[in-house]
């Protein structure tokens, strides 16, 4: 496939993992302990494990799977929100694909659509607001979901409701914004992350300089990745070249993609619609300031929220579920308590089991072999106390 | 393998009864099902007009066979049933006439059996056009025909507006398995090879680009079709064949695992060696689905001794069902119940059953 199997060479693929073992030979830090190396996407997290690159890795390289899942950071008190919404009557409620199975605290999307509610799959908010002009009699809501790479297109659609004057579509917003959950993982006392793969379709609207405090202020490294393996190879590389030329700066491995200052006319749609709330409740993270956004007045007319009754109930996460330090990369999925036991994809208890991208279902999913590996060369450390980090 | 076919399917031929029934007007009512002279005329019309065959002309409740001839074709019966309620029910390479045909056809000759008779059961939701009855009944004649099995039996029941989605259709079938054919999941063994009979994933594609969700410019077809003829290939050509199943809906991730899991062995398979269309291969990446997990309707998975594997592969090849098959992988000893991925890139990954719908990821 064109512009694909460019970036799936296996050759191309030997010569980097070469590259990289050798570079970890020269870096300093890789002779006292792994370096740790957060992909804050779970789009990056799906490749690496699709492919089987951590496996592939050096010992000295640990990947930690970061928050960039958005479904799996919602709050279960926001999908009650969800169900509510949709089991309005008259109400056509429309969500991406990956939202459907996402537990609420009695109920998910794909249950209350069981039950009666009016819940469609769509592909792209564009597709509401078709679904709105073709049913003039119903309200139709669209889940707005994800970070600032699904934000736009969701502004875009309230601009383009508003322009039609198309009175019968909402939005539920739950966009969230990324730099501030990147600055509370960093401020987290228990922080160990060296170094992060920053998010290619993020910083395709948002550009990459809203990354440099990362390297001037807390003195980490970002690269900004690609998505194909052969990407998250090159970024890789690139990160622990910056470790061992003792460099820390921001640098754009997707440049095909992604232009320095972002997206304007995206970023102006945003600007537009949207204004950050105070605060938002993330899975596993808690509340974090400045981290979502909410449809300014001027679009009110648009808000579901503001247009139905919604419970906006606080859920605590389970006690037992420690994805919080998942993802902060305190521990790894498999030495969660629950992990594979009470908690599985088939019956997911934490934000992470959630979604294929979620860096539990992906172990759960694909990783099982190098869990059977580690099994058979440290009996104990699936046992470990949560605290540590076992080796590889 | 050759025996005479019994002879109450002995097609065609002219109906032994003529017909007498005609439906007049456009669409299917609550009394087409209330089984009084509308029934009768739905019945005589459409498929008795359609699947035209000596053991259904008479109309008894049930269709029966001479047990002799059954006896002289094999020395087990083999009996399964499916039913078909896909959306749309017209869609690029089928419909669901010839679906509920080559399904139940291939769910027989995947257990090693000669698929002769078929049931069919119809669901109708009222207010369903008989133009399009009709032309379902002629597509699963068709496929019969192709299929070299008859209709032999059929029930038609009409229910109210959306206590069903437009047609469900269930059939049933019954085959005969010749002597010495010993095919069964459990037997997988460490060193037998695993292949398939052609390019993965086309069906599931074709079934949710026909949802209309996407619009693609050049639609992807279904590869619904009976893989009756292909599988006597390849027995005539391996005396040993140890699993076969056809990879519908769960697609070849489905199978292996259940085979892995009966066995108790390993499954290894070939990122590179799959063979994907380029356009299904595209479909995946957009909707970020795994075509291991797509649903195919004319896609089996064989797995018998390294010995027989180049018998089989070229018996494949030189059949229409089968040019592009290929070796995929391998059975191992380990890890026990698990199908495991080496993936182009050189790395590994576990296959596992799927947890539910396939949904896109929304970025």
């Amino acid at each position: 496939m064109k512009y694909v199997d460019e970036f799936r060479d296996p050759a191309k693929a030997k010569v980097l993992f070469r590259e990289i073992a050798a570079l970890v030979e020269r870096i300093e830090i890789c002779k006292r302990r792994p370096l740790q190396i957060m992909e804050v996407c779970g789009g990056h997290t799906h490749s690496i494990f699709r492919y089987g690159i951590e496996s592939m890795l050096p010992e000295e390289i640990e990947l930690v799977h970061g928050p960039g899942c958005p479904v799996c950071v919602l709050p279960m008190g926001r999908v009650d929100d969800c169900v509510a919404l949709a089991e309005q009557p008259g109400v056509i409620f429309t969500t991406f694909g990956d939202a459907m199975r996402v537990p609420g605290s009695k109920k998910s999307l794909m249950q209350a659509k069981a039950d009666g509610a009016d819940v469609r799959m769509v592909y792209s908010p564009l597709d509401a607001l078709q679904l709105a002009r073709e049913n003039p009699d119903r309200e139709v809501i669209f889940f707005g979901l994800g970070f600032e790479t699904t934000m736009p297109s969701t502004a875009l659609t309230v601009l383009q409701a508003e322009a039609e004057g198309i009175e019968n579509f909402s939005l539920f917003c739950n966009h969230i914004t990324i730099i501030p959950t990147i600055k509370a993982i960093l401020d987290s006392p228990d922080l160990r992350i060296d170094g992060f793969l920053g998010p290619g379709h993020v910083s395709m609207v948002i550009g990459n300089r809203p990354y440099e405090f990362i390297a001037e202020r807390y003195k980490r490294p970002v690269v900004v990745a690609g998505f194909e393996p052969l990407d998250i190879l090159q970024s890789i590389w690139m990160l622990l070249k910056q470790f061992q030329e003792g460099r820390c700066e921001v640098e754009n491995q997707y440049d095909r993609i992604v232009p320095g200052d972002g997206n304007r006319e995206a970023l102006e749609a945003v600007a537009t619609v949207f204004e950050l709330r105070e605060f938002f409740e993330w899975r596993g993270l808690g509340s974090i300031d400045h981290s979502g956004v909410r449809i300014r007045e001027a679009y009110a007319c648009f808000d579901a929220e503001r247009k139905f009754p919604v419970p906006q109930l606080k859920i605590a996460d389970p006690k037992s579920c420690q994805c919080g330090e998942v993802l902060k990369g305190v521990i790894k999925p498999w030495q969660c308590k629950v992990f594979g036991t009470a908690c599985t994809p088939e019956t997911p208890m934490g934000a992470l089991m959630v979604s294929s991208e979620g860096a539990c279902a992906a172990y759960h999913n694909y990783g099982r072999l190098d869990l059977a590996k580690r099994a058979t060369a440290q009996p104990a450390a699936a046992q470990d106390s949560a605290g540590e980090v076992a080796p590889r | 393998m050759n025996a005479p076919l019994p002879k109450s399917a002995e097609r065609p031929g002219a109906p032994v009864r003529p017909r007498r029934g005609k439906v007049h007007v456009p669409t299917v009512t609550l009394a087409h099902g209330s089984g009084g002279k509308a029934m009768r005329d739905l019945i005589d019309d459409v498929f008795l007009g359609a699947f035209d065959n000596a053991a259904l002309a008479p109309l008894e409740d049930q269709a029966r066979f001479d047990l002799a001839a059954l006896q002289a074709a094999g020395d087990r019966l083999a009996f399964t049933t499916d039913s078909y309620v896909v959306d749309p029910l017209v869609f690029p390479g089928g419909d669901i006439g010839k679906l509920a045909v080559c399904g139940t056809v291939n769910d027989l000759a995947v257990g090693g059996a000669r698929p002769l008779y078929l049931s069919c059961g119809m669901i109708i939701e009222e207010g369903f056009p008989v133009d399009d009855l009709r032309r379902i009944a002629a597509s699963m004649r068709a496929a019969a025909d192709a299929a070299g099995v008859a209709i032999v039996t059929g029930d038609t029941k009409v229910v109210h507006k959306g206590a069903a989605d437009k047609l469900f259709i269930n059939t049933a079938g019954v085959g005969v398995i010749r002597e010495g054919i010993e095919i069964a999941a459990q037997r997988a063994t460490p060193g037998d090879l695993i292949l398939v009979n052609g390019l993965l994933g086309d069906h599931g594609a074709a079934i949710l680009d026909a949802r209309g969700d996407l619009a693609l410019d050049s639609p992807i077809e279904s590869d619904c079709a009976p893989l009756n003829g292909l599988i006597e290939a390849i027995l005539a050509a391996c005396k040993d064949v140890h699993c076969l199943r056809d990879a519908t809906r769960g697609g070849i991730a489905t199978v292996l695992n259940e085979f892995a899991q009966s066995a108790g062995v390993g499954m290894e398979v070939d990122e590179t060696a799959l063979p994907l269309r380029e356009a299904v291969k595209g479909f995946c990446e957009i909707l970020g689905l795994d075509p291991l997990y797509l649903a195919n309707e004319g896609k089996l998975v064989l797995v018998l001794p390294e010995a027989e594997a180049q018998a089989a592969l070229a018996a494949m090849q030189a059949h229409p069902d089968g040019r592009q098959a290929a070796v995929i992988g391998r059975v191992t000893e380990a890890p026990e119940g698990t199908v495991v991925m080496n993936t182009l890139f050189g790395g590994q990954r576990v296959v596992d059953m799927l947890v539910g719908e396939q949904l896109p990821r929304i970025c």
